[in-house]
């Protein structure tokens, strides 16, 4: 147990340590990972042994990211994106096949050259999506765009991994990757195989749409949340398990368990359960490519090293760019399109070593090309950094006189956190206006009522920052509150002012008293929850008893706006009082005569002065 | 019988004597709509289609308002920007009004001597009420000329007032049974300049 703890303290020091460090210089944290990696690993401190086994145990740190990465992608959205997936995806893979076996095609025989030609056509899914997250551009049109190819990637392992052991120059053990799970079924007949593959798709598919929505509800209901998060990750690490024992990619299965997932109410709950997991184990996956760079090698083969990295890299580029220019990609975006896949992939690891154990490749290419692919792997965010300082800010002058983009109102992002009485009519306006509100609710009951009204409602508390985190807080414009709850909503603001200081706050106070506290905390949009419908009322009133419609509603007018303009003083009257002793009816009594003196000075006349003046000459 | 569809606009209906008047000696009429703008949209957010079709159902349109800054309140303005829609108001196929009498009914704070070229007010009421002629001309309705009550800052006597809205009732009366005399009216600066003048019987 102790070298086990031992070692995990290195990495999450390692993690700590270099994390922060690397953001602070604008580094990104993948680079951080990988820099951590180089210092603990045996050409740094030598911290660590046995990287092959924790690169390999921490892969499914990927996994777990492909089953978020399913959670975010509706079915809608995904058959929305089938062009640039199979069009721009199968264009990159074929073309950089055909361009790297071809080059490599000098140098080694063509299966060789085919082989290598297949494994490094496939960029860093891990590695890619993390920056492109932490950059916020995953939903822009280029980050969607590097999104599908990379989809597209995933999707061709399979087929390579069918076609590499025909490659075969020397005759090896076969068989020596498959069934890694609890059954093997690489014993079967072909047919039966094939029917076990249809299967287990289906499986996953049925279990998402039609049984995980009850099994979930039943957790959520017990509320104790380690059940829930244990349940979340049983899904995750049972589909791998069964796809790894039909021999698919267990990335491809946990990816379609979550697009499957994607329209379930627990959505934000299983992302906000699995997120953590999916960083550790993405993290140490990258502290473990970083440590496993063999600088020995790369040290007596510098010069080829160098060369090869750089040709893989260009190859790739111009393949990017070129795919980027045939799909009709805006000139701005072809180049962070390119810039962006233009490395070698962590599945090259596992297929180099697929390759090598099946007779494709020799045992001295595979580690110059692994060592190869993890120098890119390295560059691939210090790339970025390149199109940040150099080519986007170019871009950026060239296209000045460009009008800006327009921002659509549904791309508008707004949490609304509660969804009672109050929620409920706000929701509505505010689809109505075309924005459609990340909605959160604690009331099981009422979540599944709004769903099948079709809004996005997700059960949890909104005071959870994991929640509010996937819930988007990050990338939302505003957030509402309007919990029923007074502390809960302080509670709610004081976090939202702590961890999202750019997210503005529109809150609903329950009373008068909840408003001043929502001032303390410098919330600038307050509206208290019975004074529209007081006022509105009041001028109903005015009207019924004979004042002309347009009075009564100037008068309502009129009394909002000094209300407001009182509202300061007000506020410092009270919280002067505050320091002294007082009972709260006496306060409360005070309050009210101070106000109701407030309304005596309220002129109306003042509204109808230009319509009554007489002219001063004539 | 012309139905009639009056228009009215007024900020602060309950301080103007005038228009209190005027709209008492018009507003019980038979097949006389008294419509009060600021009363149905104190909000301005007026019901274009409901305004077009009470508009197709009558023969006489009036506009009846204070006179402010040479112009009306702001919400007949508002009305005639968004019910006056092309296609329907004006434009080839917008037939909608044609033919239909138009009339403008205004109450203004000075007198007839500041309403001329030597006047503090430069021009003449018609000069000044142009562009509410050129909307009717556009919409190919029948122009009248305006139906004003001149000098009532300084605050009008009784009986004056009375019989304003004795006049406002008569010319409103003629329009409704045919028995003004349209070309004859038009030769007139003012339509209440001299009613006996141009109604027949």
């Amino acid at each position: 147990m102790e070298p086990f703890l031992l070692k995990l303290l290195i990495f999450l020091a390692a993690a700590v340590i270099a994390v922060p460090l690397a953001r602070k210089c604008n580094l990104g944290s993948v680079l951080g990972y990988l820099i951590a990696g180089i210092v603990i690993g045996p050409f740094g401190l030598s911290l660590m042994e046995d990287i092959d086994a924790v690169m390999h145990f921490t892969e499914f740190g990927v996994v777990m990211m492909l089953f978020l990465v399913g959670l975010e992608l509706k079915p809608t959205l995904l058959w929305k994106m089938r062009t640039p997936i199979l069009g721009m995806g199968g264009a990159q893979v074929l073309i950089t096949i055909a361009a790297i076996g071809f080059v490599s095609a000098f140098f080694m025989p063509w299966q060789h050259a085919l082989a290598t030609g297949l494994i490094l056509s496939l960029s860093s899914t891990a590695i890619v999506l993390q920056t492109l997250r932490e950059k916020g551009l995953m939903n822009t049109s280029p980050g969607r765009s590097v999104f599908s190819v990379l989809l597209f990637q995933d999707l061709a392992v399979i087929p390579i991994l069918a076609v590499l052991p025909l490659l075969a120059t020397s005759v090896m053990h076969t068989g020596a990757h498959h069934g890694s799970g609890i059954v093997d079924i690489s014993a079967l007949p072909p047919y039966l195989r094939l029917l076990a593959v249809l299967l287990s798709i289906g499986f996953i598919f049925i279990l998402g749409k039609y049984v995980s929505r009850p099994l979930f509800r039943t957790i959520a209901a017990t509320r104790v949340r380690e059940v829930f998060v244990a349940a979340a990750l049983a899904l995750v690490i049972g589909i791998s398990l069964l796809m790894t024992a039909v021999g698919l990619s267990p990335a491809l299965g946990t990816f379609i368990a979550g697009v499957v997932l994607a329209d379930s109410e627990y959505r934000h709950e299983l992302e906000s359960d699995i997120e953590p997991f999916k960083g550790l184990l993405l993290g140490i996956f990258f502290i473990s490519i970083g440590a496993s760079l063999n600088f020995t090698l790369i040290n007596t083969r510098l010069a080829l090293i160098v060369g090869m990295v750089a040709a893989l890299i260009l190859i790739k580029g111009a393949v990017l760019l070129a795919v980027a220019k045939l799909f009709k990609m805006p000139a701005n975006e072809r180049w962070l399109f390119g810039f962006a896949l233009a490395q070698g992939g962590e599945f090259a690891f596992v297929l180099f070593q697929f390759a090598r154990s099946n007779g494709v490749l020799p045992v001295p290419l595979t580690e110059m090309f692994i060592s190869v692919v993890a120098i890119s792997m390295f560059l691939a965010p210090l790339l970025f950094l390149l199109y940040d300082r150099l080519i986007a800010p170019r871009l950026q002058t060239t296209g000045a006189d460009r009008p800006a983009d327009v921002v659509e109102s549904s791309d508008r992002k707004v949490i609304l956190a509660g969804f009672g009485r109050l929620g409920t009519d706000l929701g509505r306006l505010l689809i109505a206006a075309g924005i459609k509100p990340v909605i959160l609710d604690h009331d099981e009951a009422n979540v599944d009522i709004l769903r099948r009204f079709g809004f996005e409602v997700y059960y949890g508390d909104a005071t959870r920052l994991d929640l509010l985190e996937s819930a988007g807080a990050a990338e939302a414009e505003l957030i509402i509150i309007t919990l029923g709850d007074r502390q809960k909503s302080l509670e709610l603001v004081k976090l939202v002012q702590k961890h999202y200081p750019d997210l503005k706050i529109a809150v609903n106070a329950v009373d008068r008293r909840a408003a001043y506290d929502f001032m303390d905390l410098g919330v600038a949009t307050i509206r208290r929850e019975t004074f529209g419908t007081a006022l509105t009322l009041g001028q109903d009133a005015l009207q019924l008893l004979g004042f002309h419609p347009y009075e009564a509603y100037k008068i309502r007018r009129l009394f909002r706006k000094k209300d407001k303009e009182n509202m300061p003083e007000l506020y410092k009257m009270v919280r002067k009082d505050t320091d002294k002793y007082r009972s709260m009816y006496q306060q409360h009594d005070a309050n009210l005569a101070a106000l109701m003196r407030q309304d005596q000075e309220i002129d109306m006349e003042e509204l109808d002065k230009a319509w009554t003046a007489a002219s001063p000459e004539t | 019988m012309n139905k009639i569809l009056i228009l009215f606009g007024h900020p602060a209906f309950n301080r103007s004597k005038i228009n209190a008047a005027l709209r008492a000696a018009v507003e019980e009429l038979e097949s006389v709509t008294f419509h009060d703008l600021y009363a149905s949209y104190p909000d301005f957010l007026i019901d274009v289609p409901h305004e077009q079709r009470l508009c197709e159902a009558h023969d006489v349109i009036v506009l009846q308002h204070p006179f402010y800054w040479y112009a009306t309140p702001a919400i007949v303005k508002e009305w005639l920007d968004l019910v006056l829609e092309h296609a329907w108001a004006y434009g080839s196929n917008g037939t909608a009004l044609s033919g239909k009498i138009f009339l403008q009914a205004l109450t203004a704070g000075g007198g007839p001597d500041n309403y001329r070229s030597e006047g503090s007010n430069l021009f003449t009421i018609q000069e000044l009420t142009a562009p509410i002629r050129a909307t009717a001309n556009l919409c190919r309705m029948d122009w009248l000329p305006p139906f004003a009550i001149l000098g009532i800052h300084r605050g009008l006597p009784e009986e004056v007032c009375s019989q304003h809205a004795q006049d406002y009732r008569r010319a409103i009366l003629a329009l409704r049974d045919n028995q003004l005399d349209l070309q004859r009216a038009r030769s007139f600066e003012l339509l209440n300049q001299d009613l006996s003048a141009i109604i027949n019987g």
